[in-house]
């Protein structure tokens, strides 16, 4: 057991910090324009010195990263409040997706602008009737001439109204059994056939987005991993999302826990010996979950691949989420339901954070099953 | 950034985990525990490996190996749940090395480490160490009241055994009205003796949790094994995030202690408040998924839901540490009433 960082991974660190202590962009802008285009500047300025694509290979722009530096990366951006990047699912999902399974024509095609952030990309995975049991989705794609033609509805599409390229799962057998008959597709945004509808939250914002398909066309090129695949190139992709975004959800909440203790402070609330106790056991909670992170990175590195323990930390992350955003609304009494308070938006944003990227009991259903060895519910 | 076991580290748990499954059979611990009994040959089995000397200086008879492997030990003691006075005499020796004079170590620590003397450490409140792990066998007993302490010999202190539900470790109530003054600060053996109590706190839910699991497949209700029941496969899942998390904050104070002192306070009350929550809430939730076979006497899994709730109270109780690690956390000092 080793818990310090190689003298390589320190000089890693030291690399970005001193980089990021010039190119920090500071605070992001109000309003939804200009915060996602300065969110694109911020991408193209990481990606410009190599950044944006730590884990690809550095032939498509990246640099090869190992785990313990991507896990680094991911804590010295969230620690110095740096805004997230414009083009987050191109680059944590379709281009690892695209390196992993695509040919080499999409390589050269797709990598570039995902890293630049000229074409965003998001993702069409749930629908309304296939949530958790995503293998049932029934968005239909038909052979045609030169490629397929896709019919159905697309939800909790982020970023779909800015969006070059859909990652589309569509189902292309209807008679295979129900994990076989679906294909991974690029689809482009670009056409008539394909509707947005902004989808508002609990929170009045419309964060997320309905996808209408009628009769959209994807070309034979734009597939990826072969027809019929699909569900094994989703589900190696929401794995590695999964283990990858646990060291900047661990650290995003150290820097709320820092805001929390800040506002207790300011309600005169520091001697209550309940907030104590609730604050007292979020920080240890907080930093299990980064011991997890950890731990689970040994893990992977042993054994290549992201294993079912990778479920723990995201469940984990709501959890303490959740109880950290309803702490802070107790601490603020009468304040605490006043709409334009940005603690009270976290608070209700919260709420999703169960469900959202895999419901709190799939990933119970697959620690039972997976890791426990629990019989199947089904 | 590696927290994979060494090999040695590795050679440690195995040989734990073989050797008090081959030594301490259920029905054996059961006879103890029923009895308040140890087993005399086990204990000098377990010091003949060097268990009792493990994290003692080879000058002193020692291993002199560090916290992690200490904890690494000490969780297998708790996942076999061994009746012995490991952890308390293991306190001592962790006491008088770390604050002890030049006198006090050289008169204790290789009897201490060789097993053949005794030792445990009580918490001073109002004049008297209410419940203090082993006191009556112990040949040397020290004193902790807040920042100071002294070493007692047993025939010099007051011992009035005190019954509790664990009956795997015996208990008793100290006063002593003189001894000799430590020459050092307690509080960093203090909080190693925290990360200790916190290990054998995982290995317990570790062993509750495997316990619940394997019930759960085999026990068949309506058709079917409970386990597929998703109000049972979530309980063993929960247990596992916790049994898990209490080992990473665990690992990581024993750690904290070997190589970054500076952060040990912090991280031996988080391990010791996460532990002793998650020792309970695993054990109790076991019992639950064990329905009414788990509240039977003849079942032995009380033995372990008991012994996880007398050791969250030891050594600082799970609401203590979490107001220090508010404390240490940003929240400052909550003045003379904290406790």
């Amino acid at each position: 057991m080793d818990l310090t960082l190689s003298p390589q991974e320190e000089s890693f660190r030291e690399e970005l910090r001193a980089w990021l202590a010039i190119n920090h962009p500071g605070k992001e802008p109000e309003g939804d324009e200009a915060s996602f285009e300065f969110r694109r500047d911020w991408q193209r300025r990481l990606a410009a010195d190599r950044w944006a694509g730590l884990s690809w290979p550095e032939q498509y722009g990246g640099r090869g990263a190992t785990l313990v530096e991507q896990a680094i990366f991911n804590e010295e951006l969230a620690a110095a409040r740096a805004p997230s990047m414009a083009n987050v699912l191109g680059l944590l999902m379709g281009g690892p997706v695209v390196i992993a399974h695509g040919t080499e024509e999409q390589k050269e095609r797709y990598l570039g602008p995902i890293l630049n952030a000229d074409e965003i990309w998001c993702q069409g995975f749930s629908e309304p009737e296939s949530g958790s049991d995503l293998a049932s989705l029934k968005t239909r794609a038909v052979r045609s001439d030169g490629g397929w033609v896709v019919t159905g509805q697309k939800v909790w599409t982020t970023l779909a109204e800015r969006a070059k390229w859909c990652m589309l799962v569509a189902r292309t057998d209807p008679d295979a059994p129900k994990h076989q008959g679906i294909t991974y597709f690029v689809m482009d945004m670009d056409q008539e056939a394909v509707q947005v509808r902004p989808l508002v939250q609990i929170t009045g914002e419309p964060e997320f987005n309905e996808l209408f398909l009628e009769e959209a066309f994807v070309p034979d090129e734009n597939v990826v991993g072969g027809t019929g695949n699909g569900w094994g190139v989703a589900i190696t992709t929401l794995m590695h999302e999964r283990s990858g975004i646990a060291f900047a959800l661990q650290v995003q909440l150290k820097v709320a826990l820092g805001e929390l203790i800040d506002l207790i402070r300011e309600q005169g609330l520091e001697g209550d010996p309940i907030v104590r106790q609730r604050l007292g056991q979020l920080y240890i909670e907080a930093e299990t979950l980064r011991l997890n992170a950890w731990r689970g990175l040994t893990q992977i590195m042993k054994t290549g691949m992201p294993g079912p323990e990778g479920s723990l930390p995201k469940w984990q992350w709501s959890d303490i989420n959740q109880a950290l955003t309803e702490l802070s609304m107790d601490v603020r009494g009468l304040e605490a339901p006043r709409a334009d308070s940005d603690w009270t938006y976290r608070f209700l944003r919260a709420r999703a954070n169960s469900i959202e990227g895999g419901t709190t009991e799939i990933l119970k259903n697959i620690i039972a099953e997976r890791v426990l060895g629990l019989p199947r519910m089904r | 950034m590696n927290f994979d076991f060494t090999d040695d580290q590795q050679a440690i748990k195995r040989t734990a985990r073989d050797f008090l499954a081959d030594r301490l059979k259920p029905e054996r611990r059961r006879e103890l525990a029923e009895g308040g009994e140890y087993d005399q040959g086990l204990w000098r089995e377990m010091a003949g490996l060097g268990w009792t000397g493990i994290h003692l200086s080879e000058d002193h008879g020692g291993l002199g190996l560090g916290a992690v492997e200490l904890a690494i030990l000490t969780e297998e003691l708790g996942y076999a749940l061994v009746p012995s006075p490991f952890l308390a005499s293991v306190a001592a020796s962790l006491v008088v090395a770390h604050a002890g004079s030049g006198e006090q170590r050289s008169r204790w620590l290789s009897r201490l480490a060789s097993g053949e003397a005794i030792g445990t450490v009580g918490l001073v409140t109002d004049g008297a160490a209410p419940l203090v792990p082993d006191a009556d066998r112990a040949d040397v007993i020290v004193l902790l009241d807040g920042l100071s302490g002294m070493v007692v010999e047993a025939g010099a202190a007051e011992i009035e055994p005190q019954p509790t539900i664990d009956s795997t470790r015996r208990f008793a109530r100290v006063r002593a009205a003189e001894g000799e003054p430590l020459a050092g600060d307690p509080l960093p053996a203090l909080d190693r003796i925290e990360v200790a109590l916190a290990a054998e706190l995982v290995g317990i839910a570790q062993r509750a949790m495997e316990m619940a699991v394997a019930y759960a497949k085999e026990r068949e209700q309506f058709g079917r094994p409970i386990g597929a029941y998703q109000a049972v496969s979530h309980r063993c899942a929960q247990m596992l995030l916790e049994t898990e998390s209490a080992r990473s904050a665990t690992l990581y104070a024993a750690w904290t202690a070997d190589h970054e002192p500076e952060s040990l306070s912090l991280a031996a009350s988080m391990a010791k408040a996460y532990a002793a929550d998650a020792g309970w809430r695993v054990t109790s939730s076991s019992l639950q998924v064990h329905g009414g076979i788990g509240f039977t006497w003849e079942h032995d899994l009380h033995f372990f839901l008991k012994r996880a709730r007398t050791d969250g109270h030891l050594f600082g109780s799970p609401r203590s540490h979490r107001e220090r690690v508010a404390e240490l956390a940003g929240l400052g000092p909550l003045g003379l009433a904290a406790s």
